[in-house]
């Protein structure tokens, strides 16, 4: 029998949609191969999903609920069944809950598996509105997609041809003349529901690169421009762009005055934009003002209706239909007179942008991000003069604590291009049909908090506006700090699912192993033991994507999974959350989780199992999640008018919302907080830059280790130090190292390679040693090779978001011996058999290899 | 004698066009699944080269190098199928046919045609 379904974990852990062919026999896996009309994929898929029959059939996949009998951290545990462990969650949730109020439960989740939607279906039901992203500055995706909602009112993402049915081939099609690579191996990585290797089809039909990365990676080396930046500048490198851009007349003018808040005026005496309400008795506060260079005088932008008033003007009144904006103001009339008389300068924000532009002249950029400034022009003119251009950006942007002034000015570069929802461009990505589960940026499914009053206790939620108004989680910094102080309130238990916060998320994982003991109860949902799930009370047993019904409803296509298998004793997130969702909230309005599938897909007008049929769904043209020119065809905004769905209908240059929130309302630099600028005394002592987290093609951060094929091809924990660095230092290629720097240190593999500069150390992430001691004090190796044991929490940014992983400081020394899990080939090269006293000795079969099963499974102490 | 056995000359090969090859180990692994290898034997390798190059530069490579394992999925092209290094390749860089046809494909540099043991 084969099965088409949709790969999204768990199981290859990325944020999937790739069409998949699972071959099943006797109700097992024997083959899974890309689906060749997939319109994603197109057949291919990579060697996560490939090596699927080693995961679903591991020896140590968790098979059955168990509870912990002995401490925290003794790897003691008492296989249950689900109904026991559903009657135990729920009376010591429900305890928690009772005493302490249902906030007091935190809801944690880890990146890219589908569980976003059935964490909150959980939390919500029980009342908790503590749904946490567990990396530090929520620092993956969102405050990328935060940032852009903020200027932009939607996110954009590259243009494969992922909303054509024809892709590349479609007519309506264009290929990018140039692509921007922006701190992404988009290759190895697993992309935000694109395809990483679209850019290389592109590439094949011509599409330059310009790469910006500090590491030669795939794309540096194949670019026409790579700009080897010092991490933690990209805020620098943007502002340079647009310097080169504005100053040598690249930009479109014309979207500039008809899209952007470019026009609207901003006060001098106090710096904030100039309102309606500043001007007039009875002016809104949300409608701003613009200087009509045909009349001499100020006019009034009605931000509700998209269109200009006279000042004064009654409210039936015709609106304005000749206005033309200036974009400066001119100099003999810089005054406008406001409502108590006096007379206040003003200046366009226009002109506000190009002065805070105009701080980043080139010669200076390059000092600050170690690039020649001819580089940076090259690359700059390059892009703006390639039509289409896009720009693809990877989480190496959220990983600077200025995310989102960063972020601001590179969304800023594809709007002032005219490259936005162009086709090639970058195209504004919503999900298909606006079928969504939960509320996501800008978005919002079935599964909501029951009213805003509960959402009124989430931490941080009142410090950072933006978690107001884009993303919906607890901060997860101030969760961690809260956890020990107890306030505002106690937090008192843990729901951890698909997330590995001891052995990948968490940063200072010391401190997350202290946070987990504090708690009154933790359970774990996985697939595997890790080293947070032996801190647990019960862990329950996830089943993968192949097991479960469900949907793929982010960005494009609609896609639905159907269970193609079962393995005894497992159980999809979605069906585990929904049941204790239901205990938890007898009102709950589906009576099974069909119903709600059927909900979040009604967009679509189609049933799940309308859908299942299908397998996929694109949004035909006209439908606002499909492109293109949406802004002109009033695509974007509820009430059908031209423009974007922010505060002023306008992109926003200047962010009105950020300056509600009291942050900088226009784009900028600043330095992460370590770093040769930031802390030089720290830079003496810990003189290599440290980025953290390159990717692996056959890892998804934590996982995977113990699949062998997968840790066939990427043995070790690695850090590259370029050769001349090693010499300098006496590490000789292959030789273990201390990584070390003020928070703490980890031993990796030193691999010397020429493609990383000589100031930097690059270090894999997420690695701990599945084969080791579940119990503390080793929590499988944990303490070994994990990088996050430098990386401290609580340095976010100022609005919450972003953080440091890939711009810190280090030293690096010889660790002279490898630590105890290290790994290596045993005798015949033949990976997955028995290698220790000890394991489950499951040897190779012929014909089949045994999976993971080096080192002491959790079940043979179990049976102990 | 086994040493006078004259080695029959191979039909059909892989095409690798090198420059797009990004070592995404998609071709290793789908081999290894293809044809039930345990991890540490498999019909096609992914290696990395990185060189050296004047002023400081350098190129990143990665090529799959097919092992003495490779059979060229003799019994998928039967069914008309790709072998299974093909079909899955990410980036779309490898070619499976006559060695004939696939010699006159070598018209852009960073291209290598295999012919494996088979």
């Amino acid at each position: 029998m084969i099965v088409r379904t949709t790969a999204w974990s768990a199981g290859p852990g990325c944020h999937g949609g790739c069409g998949v062919l699972a071959h099943i026999e006797d109700g097992k896996l024997v083959k899974i191969e890309g689906d060749p009309d997939h319109p994603i994929n197109r057949g291919r898929l990579c060697s996560r999903c490939l090596a699927m029959t080693q995961y679903v059939d591991h020896p140590d996949r968790l098979r059955s609920p168990r509870k912990r009998v002995g401490e925290r951290g003794e790897n003691k545990w008492q296989d249950i069944s689900w109904e026991e462990a559903y009657d135990l969650i729920e009376e010591k949730m429900g305890k928690i809950r009772e005493e302490h109020g249902p906030e007091s439960m935190v809801f944690s989740m880890g990146t890219g598996r589908d569980v976003g939607a059935w964490i909150c279906l959980l939390a919500y039901n029980y009342g908790s509105p503590n749904v946490m992203f567990a990396l530090s500055g929520i620092g993956c995706y969102s405050p990328r997609i935060a940032a852009s909602e903020t200027v932009l009112g939607d996110y954009c993402v590259f243009d494969g041809g992922q909303w054509l049915p024809k892709g590349h081939d479609d007519p309506r099609y264009e290929v990018p003349e140039t692509i921007v690579i922006w701190g992404y191996n988009i290759n190895a990585s697993c992309p935000d529901n694109i395809f990483g290797h679209w850019v290389i089809d592109l590439m094949k039909k011509g599409s330059k690169i310009i790469c910006i990365d500090p590491r030669l990676s795939f794309f540096a080396s194949r670019a026409d421009k790579w700009l080897q930046l010092r991490p933690g500048t990209d805020g620098a490198l943007a502002m340079g762009f647009l310097n080169v851009i504005i100053n040598e007349g690249l930009y479109d003018r014309e979207f500039v005055e008809k899209w952007t808040n470019a026009p609207h005026l901003i006060r001098s005496d106090n710096g904030t934009l100039l309102r309606a309400s500043d001007l007039v008795e009875g002016g809104s506060p949300d409608d701003f003002v613009v200087w009509d260079t045909a009349s001499g005088a100020p006019v009034i932008w009605d931000s509700a209706n998209q269109e200009f008033r006279a000042p004064g003007a009654a409210p039936d009144a015709a609106p304005l239909a000749a206005v033309t904006p200036a974009l400066e103001v001119p100099a003999e009339q810089c005054a406008v007179h406001l409502l108590d008389e006096s007379s206040v300068p003003v200046k366009t924000v226009w002109s506000t942008f190009c002065a805070e532009v105009a701080q980043y002249p080139v010669d200076k950029v390059a000092e600050t991000t170690w690039l020649k400034a001819e580089d940076i022009r090259e690359a700059a003119r390059l892009y703006a003069n390639s039509k289409p251009a896009t720009i693809q950006w990877g989480v190496a942007v959220d990983m600077t604590p200025a995310i989102t002034p960063t972020s601001m000015a590179i969304a800023a570069l594809w709007c002032l291009t005219g490259n936005l929802d162009v086709p090639g461009g970058n195209v504004v990505a919503r999900s298909a049909f606006g079928a969504v589960a939960y509320a996501l940026p800008g978005s919002r499914g079935p599964i909501q908090l029951p009213s805003p009053e509960v959402d009124a206790t989430r931490v941080a939620k009142d410090r950072y506006g933006v978690l107001s108004e884009f993303i919906w989680r607890a901060q997860t910094d101030v969760t961690l700090e809260q956890i020990f102080t107890g306030k505002p309130y106690p937090i008192k238990g843990m729901w951890v699912q698909a997330c590995n916060l001891v052995g990948g998320i968490g940063y200072d994982p010391k401190r997350w192993v202290k946070a987990l003991k504090k708690l009154d109860f933790v359970c774990v949902v996985d697939t595997f033991m890790t080293p947070t799930a032996e801190l647990a009370d019960i862990v329950l047993p996830a089943a993968t994507f192949l097991e479960k019904d469900g949907i793929r409803s982010w960005w494009t296509p609609l896609e639905s999974i159907v269970k193609a298998m079962e393995v005894e004793g497992c159980r999809p997130d979605n069906e585990i959350n929904f049941e204790l969702a239901r205990r938890f909230n007898p009102d709950i309005k589906w009576n099974n989780l069909h119903e709600l599938l059927d909900e979040i897909v009604s967009p679509s007008g189609m049933t799940f199992d309308e859908l299942a049929k299908k397998g996929w769904e694109l949004p035909p043209d006209g439908n606002p999640s499909a492109p293109y020119h949406r802004h002109e065809r009033g695509l974007l905004r509820p009430d059908g008018k031209p423009g974007f769905k922010t505060p002023s209908g306008k992109m926003e240059l200047y962010s009105v919302l950020r300056e509600r929130w009291g942050f900088e309302p226009l784009p900028h630099h600043e330095e992460p907080p370590f770093s040769p600028v930031a802390s030089p005394e720290l830079y003496e002592q810990y003189p290599l830059i440290l980025t953290t987290g390159r990717r692996s093609p056959v890892y998804f951060n934590s996982e995977h280790r113990n699949i062998p094929w997968l840790r066939e091809a990427d043995p070790d924990p690695v850090v590259e130090l370029h050769p001349e660095t090693g010499a300098a230092l006496g590490i000789g290629n292959g030789e273990w190292v201390w990584i070390e720097n003020m928070f703490g240190k980890a031993r990796l593999k030193a691999k010397l390679t020429p493609i990383v500069p000589r100031w930097l150390a690059s270090a894999t992430h997420g690695w701990w040693y599945p084969e080791q001691e579940g119990a503390e004090p080793s929590l499988r190796g944990v303490w070994d090779s994990s990088t996050n044991q430098l990386l401290p929490m609580g340095y976010q940014g100022k609005d919450g978001l972003g953080t440091h992983a890939k711009c810190t400081l280090c030293k690096v020394y010889r660790a002279h011996n490898a630590p105890p899990g290290a790994y290596a080939l045993p005798e015949g090269g033949v990976i997955g058999g028995t290698i220790r006293a000890g394991s489950t000795g499951h040897g190779p079969a012929p014909g089949h290899a045994p999976a993971g099963s080096r080192g002491t499974s959790p079940r043979t102490e179990k049976e102990a | 004698m086994a040493a006078k056995r004259k080695a029959k000359a191979p039909e059909n090969g892989l095409l690798i066009d090198y420059e797009y090859c990004t070592g995404c180990y998609a071709c290793q692994v789908a081999c290894q699944q293809e044809h039930h290898w345990p991890a540490g034997m498999g019909g096609i390798r992914v290696q990395e080269i990185v060189e050296n190059l004047p002023n400081d530069k350098s190129y990143l490579a990665y090529i799959p190098f097919p092992t003495e394992l490779c059979v060229l999925c003799a019994a998928r092209t039967r069914k008309g199928l790709q072998p299974a290094c093909v079909q899955h390749c990410m980036a779309a860089c490898m070619k499976y046919g006559r060695i004939e046809d696939l010699a006159k494909e070598i018209t852009k540099p960073r291209m290598v045609l295999w012919a494996p043991r088979g």
